[in-house]
């Protein structure tokens, strides 16, 4: 999988993310926002950090990057895209996925490990995992309470397109569980076509024993296995 | 110019227009007296310009020329041969093997923080990183050691709350994870709270740089933001005299920190170091662009020329002396070497950052300041950073501590009520309990290194594609160093290389943060002789060199001083992060054994501080030869696997450390039952802060090696009990008393306190 990681000044997690392609085997890149082009890339993987400081609002200004219109126009050709934490803002921003993702429910950053329930095994991001299984990964945002008007809300219910939400150890989406006030405890969605997916949780920070857990290898084996095994698009 | 007897003659500098006259008054604003006046123009052999004086000030400020410090510092050990670079440059740095280097280094933001808690810190966290990160290393990790006043005050829950966030917005959005610190809260920090922040940062040995201004004709370049009136004089004093502009008058003496900003200085600086097109590199940190320029042709030996109509400005009309003096933040200067200053622009303008040429390095030894090319200022460069005097003060202890010292303690040793009662008491006392609240708020995971996160007895980093890590901690209880300096001191050392120990990691350097009272006081300045021979005594004793640091001396409000708090960061190293031991009790039916002795000591306990409001008595003892053999046997019990966990006994005794290491990180408490047949009073036992502690669980088959490894290091040993389930409750039997209580109870107050205070209560002034 030859995969590009787009940085944008303040990405903070863009090595982070390099390293978890490289622990599945895959090829990372990585590509600085004012680049052009993203063609002979497999996927395309938005990092999390603070792109511009966050200044004005979180992903807000990383969306105008030049790099973003190839970054929509890989989505629209169907290419697999994982944006994490702000890259999940920025997505959302980019207009690739709805909604928006708001100050915390506490009005404070969260840093912690939570546990996510598997609601889709059947995106590219996640076939490596069982539905409903339930996994261990860090989350650490300041912005990660997921909003959107009713009807938006409908119809990612309705079309299954919740990915990840936070659990308690039961695997029951209570809102203890719930970090940061998300509607409906919503941790990660895709976009209605599949190939978009944004989550706030970090699987690249849980990829190794050492560090707390291995729950987040999952989203790269199986985004990896895609092209190992259907071949590059 | 050469005079009559061949001596260098200063040119004439003339005076600006509308600068001030250099009356007695003037020289006394900027902090300087008349000896230190008489001395500066005995140096020029004329009388100093206003912009002259203002950079004597700042640099021989105690913030810059540490004049009532310097002489007691050099009591400190600063080598061994796993020391890359001692005291002097901007971070220590020491060889932790595989070719791999580790910068670190702590510094104060306390004043700043007093005022305005939330920029205070998160400047604090801002200007540390950069020290790591202009010696060629990438920061890696940071830890905060905190202090307030007691939290029911509405005014020190808003610094405290303010100091926490910003302390994690800087770091969270650079990207570096905070792995760990302290925090405390006493009466004695009312009103002047302690905001230390460490950061380490990891290179390839060969990627050090030093910050000299090397080579002669090589290129000034001012980097980053830009310069603004912002923090003029934080080194020195206010600076409502600077003009009549009554704007000056309200301008905040705090900077604001952009750590946006920061990251992209961070990634070009480093980039840079890599390119080889500069020679030299250093944060505009406390007195701006006046000390790193001064420092860094110091250091070389060399002079440097500036040119203040060079310098990019956030105004129009600043003049020479506010330009010098700025303290605006996430400022760097740069040494091109001469004919590669458009590689250095261009890296720069990747990161979207401004590059100015602003002077160069000339070969007369002169710290020379252009306006326009006119010359505003023309000083020897070495007396400025090496010229500044020093001052060994003189030192009696305050007989008001001697007598709280001498308090007979023997009524407390009396339980008040209920043992369990104390016993919950102090694990719900802020300065026991669970510091969640506080490091949820910091980003601890990001750049996947961390291997033992906040909560710990110290943070850990791995070092990708080695098996091996560093591992950091910061400790200080400021109520023993009050109490009897030098062993509240040693105290400090011994207890950071326990909680080293006790995650697997050799004790191998030390940064240290001197936080004292007035030093012209004698009680202060023996508070701080004392304690700076303790950390010398406690630092040649475990072969853990000083490579730096940070003094911040005047803490005071309204004539009373904070306790005496030397902070120490201690850096240790881990040869195979499979051996990594956490705090937690891991499994049922493991035996708890503890090393060490228990003593009757209760002395500056958090006991008699909860109980009675009290801080008396003599600070427990401290053997440092034992606490060595101490440290040496729990990495040898490390090294062969035996152990399932290892726990320091500090604040709250031996009662709440195996308390702590019941709860965990709360997901998976355990229950305990130890007996203890010491026959000592129960409250000491349990609650005393004996020195040269700590409580390791094991599985029953290793029990009896474990014990031999003790032996074998001279260290007393014993099985105390059992690691059981947690529904079977936590017990600790002693003479003639116990203590019980539920795990449930335990972690409501544990883990509950912090969150009850802060949530529940309005934070504002």
């Amino acid at each position: 999988m030859r995969a590009a990681v787009v940085t944008f000044p303040g990405s903070n997690c863009d090595y982070d993310l390099y390293k978890a392609i490289e622990l599945v085997g895959g090829d990372p890149h990585f590509v600085w926002h004012r680049e052009r082009g993203l063609g002979g890339y497999d996927a395309v993987l938005l990092p999390g950090g603070f792109s511009y400081g966050d200044y004005l609002r979180a992903g807000a200004i990383a969306r105008m990057s030049p790099i973003m219109e190839d970054v929509v126009a890989f989505a629209n050709a169907g290419g697999p895209i994982l944006g994490i934490c702000n890259g999940f803002q920025i997505l959302c921003e980019a207009g690739l996925l709805p909604g928006a993702l708001v100050r915390n429910a506490s009005l404070r950053f969260e840093s912690r490990d939570v546990l996510l329930r598997v609601e889709r095994a059947d995106t590219v991001f996640t076939t490596d995992y069982d539905q409903g299984q339930i996994l261990r990964v860090p989350i650490a945002h300041g912005e990660g309470n997921y909003e959107a008007d009713r009807e938006t809300l409908e119809v990612l219910d309705g079309e299954d397109r919740v990915v990840f939400r936070y659990v308690d150890a039961d695997g029951e989406a209570t809102e203890d569980a719930n970090p940061n006030g998300s509607w409906h405890n919503i941790a990660g969605i895709v976009s209605a076509s599949g190939n978009v997916l944004g989550m706030m949780p970090h699987p690249e920070r849980a990829m190794e024993a050492v560090l707390g857990s291995t729950d987040g290898v999952g989203v790269f084996t199986s985004l990896a296995s895609t092209f190992v095994t259907a071949g590059a698009r | 110019m050469t005079g009559p007897d061949g001596t260098v003659m200063d040119p004439q500098v003339l005076p600006r227009d509308g600068d001030p006259d250099i009356t007695p008054e003037v020289v006394t604003d900027h902090g300087l007296s008349p000896e230190e006046h008489e001395r500066i123009v005995r140096l020029m052999g004329r009388e100093p310009t206003f912009t002259e004086l203002g950079i004597f000030s700042a640099m021989w400020s105690e913030h810059c020329g540490y004049k009532n410090s310097k002489r007691l510092l050099r009591l400190l050990p600063t080598q061994a041969p796993w020391v890359i670079q001692g005291p002097g440059e901007n971070a220590g740095v020491i060889d932790v093997g595989e070719g791999y280097a580790l910068a670190f280094k702590i510094e104060s933001h306390n004043h700043p923080s007093a005022v305005e808690p939330y920029q205070g810190a998160a400047t604090g966290v801002g200007g540390i990183l950069r020290d790591i990160f202009t010696m060629g290393a990438r920061p890696i990790a940071v830890l905060d050691s905190l202090r307030f006043g007691d939290l029911d005050s509405g005014r020190v829950r808003y610094l405290f709350s303010g100091v926490v966030s910003g302390i994690g917005d800087y770091g969270n959005c650079v990207g570096i994870p905070n792995i760990g610190g302290e925090v405390a809260f006493d009466r004695g920090y009312e009103g002047n709270p302690i905001v230390n922040a460490m950061c380490l940062g990891l290179m390839k040995r060969e990627e050090l740089i030093t910050a000299s201004a090397s080579g002669v004709g090589n290129t000034l370049m001012a980097v980053g933001a830009r310069t603004g009136r912002d923090g003029i004089h934080g080194a020195t004093f206010a600076s409502e005299e600077l003009s009549e502009d009554s704007d000056e008058a309200s301008r905040p003496q705090v900077q604001v920190g952009d750590p946006f900003t920061e990251k992209l200085l961070l990634e070009a600086s480093l980039e840079l170091i890599a390119s080889g097109a500069i020679t030299g590199i250093q944060d505009m940190g406390a007195a701006g662009i006046t000390s790193s320029a001064a420092e860094m042709a110091g250091r070389a030996g060399n002079g440097v020329e500036l040119e203040m109509a060079s310098v990019p400005t956030r105004e129009d009309g600043m003049t020479p002396y506010e330009i010098l003096l700025s303290e605006s933040q996430e400022r760097m200067l740069v040494v091109a070497e001469k004919g590669k200053e458009a590689e250095v622009r261009r890296i720069l303008e990747k990161w979207e950052l401004e590059a100015a040429e602003i002077g160069r390095v000339t070969d007369d030894g002169r710290f020379r300041i252009l306006e326009d090319g006119v010359v505003v200022a023309d000083i020897p460069a070495l007396p400025l950073t090496d010229g500044c005097p020093t001052y060994e003060r003189e030192g009696v202890e305050s007989e008001e501590i001697a007598k709280l010292r001498a308090a007979d303690l023997s009524e407390h040793l009396i339980p008040e009520g209920d043992l369990a009662k104390s016993f919950l008491l102090l694990l719900g006392s802020p300065n026991v309990a669970s510091k969640r609240w506080i490091y949820h708020q910091y980003d601890t995971t990001v750049r996947t290194a961390t291997a033992v996160r906040p909560g710990g007895d110290a943070g850990v980093v791995r070092i990708r594609g080695t098996t091996r890590a560093v591992a950091a901690t910061t400790d200080c209880n400021g109520r023993f160093v009050y109490l009897e300096p030098r062993v509240g001191a040693m105290i400090a050392v011994a207890e950071a290389a326990r909680n080293l120990v006790c995650v697997g990691a050799l004790p191998t350097a030390i940064t240290n943060n001197l936080n004292f009272g007035n030093p012209l006081k004698p009680h202060i300045y023996y508070q701080l002789r004392e304690a700076v021979l303790g950390l010398a005594a406690a630092c040649e004793a475990f072969e853990t060199p000083v490579t730096g640091g940070n003094v911040s001396l005047y803490n005071e409000t309204d004539g009373r001083a904070i306790y005496p708090t030397p902070v120490i960061g201690m850096v240790g190293v881990v040869d195979d992060v499979a051996h990594l031991t956490s705090q937690a009790f891991a499994q049922e039916g493991d035996d708890i054994v503890l090393l060490g002795s228990n003593t009757a000591e209760i002395g500056g306990s958090e006991y008699l501080y909860v109980t009675a409001r009290a801080v008396a008595g003599p600070p427990p003892s401290v053997d440092l030869d034992a606490e060595r053999a101490l440290q040496q046997a729990v990495l040898a019990m490390g090294r062969q696997g035996l152990l399932r966990s290892a726990h320091d006994c500090s604040e709250g005794g031996l009662a709440c450390a195996l308390a702590e290491a019941a709860l965990g990180n709360g997901e998976d408490p355990r229950g305990v039952s130890v007996t203890l047949d010491d026959d000592i009073r129960p409250v000491a036992v349990l609650f005393g802060e004996a020195q040269g502690r700590i409580v390791i669980s094991c599985d029953p088959s290793r029990t009896a090696e474990v014990l031999r490894v003790a032996s074998r290091h001279d260290v007393p040993a014993a099985t105390i009990g059992k690691v059981t389930a947690a529904r079977e409750g936590f017990t600790i039997a002693v003479r003639g008393a116990s203590v019980s209580a539920t795990v449930d109870e335990m972690a409501e107050a544990y883990f509950g306190a912090l969150p009850e205070i802060m949530d529940s209560t309005s934070e504002s002034a």
